[in-house]
């Protein structure tokens, strides 16, 4: 149970918001303050379209705690149109059909079941393949 | 400066230690190691640790290691840095016994795996990722490496297999290492078969998680008992280097700059070049972290680092044998005491002890141990003096 710490993430795990350097315009996900790109300070909000092409992927069989229920899954490497990239899991694709290069869009998914008596549970984005139709 | 020497050495077999506790698996390398030293008596303990806290519900390893060893009143501390901690921790007692602030320094990685099992081990383990951006996902080291090896494979047209001779290498080399976890070799067509974890990593891929300790004593070369016994190996180079937290933050993920800066410069300070490096300890917890090392080190250009492995260059008569004792992949991967394995293992081969697996002549040995896909790497040159 960590609440706090989900609520803090909110604007990045519900909306992909992220920064972009005054200086040297270099869009950054997730916001870090200090420019990886040049060292300035960057401050400046920044939403992400949430588009981009998948990187990397991989299927994961054996979950870790919390994640158990919806194994197995695809997590990707995805490179965002402006320039980032992130890790996040790919849904409402079959695993067998992802690729390289696959166009993606963000989602908001629910991520893990705490599990507790409480049962706060976290969501934040995952991304499904890009289709020029409405899903 | 006078030399900063390994005086003694200890290590349990990797495996599921079931009946032993951390405590008790920390003592017996201990024991050892301070036997092997010929007496010497510590004035500084070293611990290398990942996830005790998270495996174990215990911290504090410093204290916990000293009172139960038998000696209380020696300062003592844990050093994490994730798969690096082993690395880590060599390098705190170096620079404490190369400063001259410490006369002895006893290191011990130690890691208790068995602890927990299955879901939450993988939970403990990817505490070493971005928690916040990478395990929230349900990303784990395994699936990262695969992640990595997948996109290394598309960019470099790496055929079905093309890893295997990581795994066949370590294994061959694990058959005489009687500590060592996994003691038979296997077949090209074993690793063919194998169960696939997270496409394209196979189970050889993956280094098996599990118990050990390993110990050094280190002191300077002028404080070593008159009646020493073993040939002379001294830490030559010692180095470290962080890059981002998250593999995603890397500009280029498929080359490890910690792994090339920490090894260039731990080469600097003996003065060699590569061709006088005569084996090589990578940090092989995934055969594509192997092939990573490899080109970033120096040894095969960006992308053949599979090539090596192919080629059985990295046999014990290859140009630049590997994991010469079984490596993470047979050995066993002990979490934070790997980087420690590395160096009982590179002082082995260097006292021209290593038996069936002696490389001969061996004067220089490279030991590498990564924190995470390289987010800190830590590179020793271990040297025989005499």
């Amino acid at each position: 149970m960590e609440i706090p710490r989900h609520w803090r993430l909110k604007k990045q795990r519900y909306g992909l918001v992220g920064e972009v350097c005054p200086h040297c315009d270099h869009k950054i996900f997730p916001p870090r303050d200090v420019c990886p790109n040049c060292g300035d300070e960057a401050k400046e909000q920044f939403a992400f379209s949430g588009k981009g092409e998948v990187y990397s992927y991989t299927t994961v069989y054996e979950a870790p705690a919390g994640y158990e229920a919806n194994a197995p899954y695809t997590v990707a490497i995805v490179k965002l149109d402006e320039g980032p990239m992130l890790t996040a899991q790919l849904t409402d694709v079959d695993n067998s059909e992802v690729q390289i290069g696959m166009q993606v869009e963000m989602v908001t998914r629910k991520m893990r079941n705490d599990g507790d008596e409480r049962g706060l549970i976290v969501y934040g984005y995952k991304f499904r393949p890009f289709r020029l139709e409405p899903h | 400066m006078t030399d900063v020497v390994i005086a003694g050495i200890g290590q349990t077999e990797v495996g599921e230690h079931w009946e032993i506790s951390l405590r008790d698996l920390a003592l017996d390398a201990i024991q050892d190691a301070l036997k092997d030293s010929g007496g010497l008596k510590p004035q500084a303990l070293f611990v290398g640790n990942m996830l005790a806290p998270n495996l174990s519900n215990q911290a504090h390893l410093g204290a916990l290691i000293t009172d139960y060893a038998g000696l209380t009143g020696i300062e003592a501390i844990t050093v994490e840095a994730a798969g690096a901690s082993g690395g880590a921790a060599l390098r705190q007692g170096y620079l404490a016994i190369a400063s001259g602030m410490v006369d002895v320094a006893l290191i011990v990685g130690i890691e208790k795996f068995t602890d927990k099992i299955g879901a939450d081990v993988d939970e403990a383990l990817a505490t070493a990722s971005d928690s916040d951006f990478e395990a929230v996902q349900g990303m784990t080291p395994a699936s990262q490496a695969a992640l990595l090896m997948k996109r290394y494979m598309h960019e470099n047209d790496v055929p079905a297999n093309g890893f295997a001779g990581f795994a066949l290498t370590a294994h061959a080399n694990g058959v005489a290492n009687k500590y060592a976890m996994f003691r038979k070799a296997i077949k090209p067509e074993t690793y063919a078969k194998a169960e696939m974890v997270s496409d394209p990593l196979n189970m050889f891929d993956i280094a098996p998680n599990a118990d050990g300790a390993a110990a050094l004593l280190l002191t300077r070369r002028d404080l070593l008992p008159r009646d020493y016994k073993h040939p002379l190996v001294k830490i030559a180079g010692s180095a470290a280097s962080s890059d981002t937290l998250a593999l995603h933050d890397r500009k280029d993920m498929l080359y490890f700059d910690t792994a090339q800066i920490s090894a260039g410069k731990a080469m600097k300070q003996v003065g060699i070049v590569l061709d006088q490096i005569n084996f090589f300890e990578y940090h092989d917890a995934f055969s594509i972290y192997a092939a990573l090392q490899l080109e970033a080190v120096g040894f095969a250009i960006k992308g053949k680092g599979w090539k090596l492995a192919a080629d059985n260059a990295i046999g014990l008569k290859g140009k630049i044998p590997c994991a010469t004792m079984g490596g993470m992949k047979a050995r066993g991967f002990a979490g934070g005491a790997a980087g420690v394995y590395q160096a009982v293992e590179a002082a082995i081969q260097l006292r021209g002890s290593a038996g069936a697996n002696q490389i001969a002549g061996a004067k220089f040995g490279l030991i590498q141990s990564l924190g995470g896909p390289a987010s800190t790497a830590v590179s020793h040159i271990i040297q025989a003096l005499d």
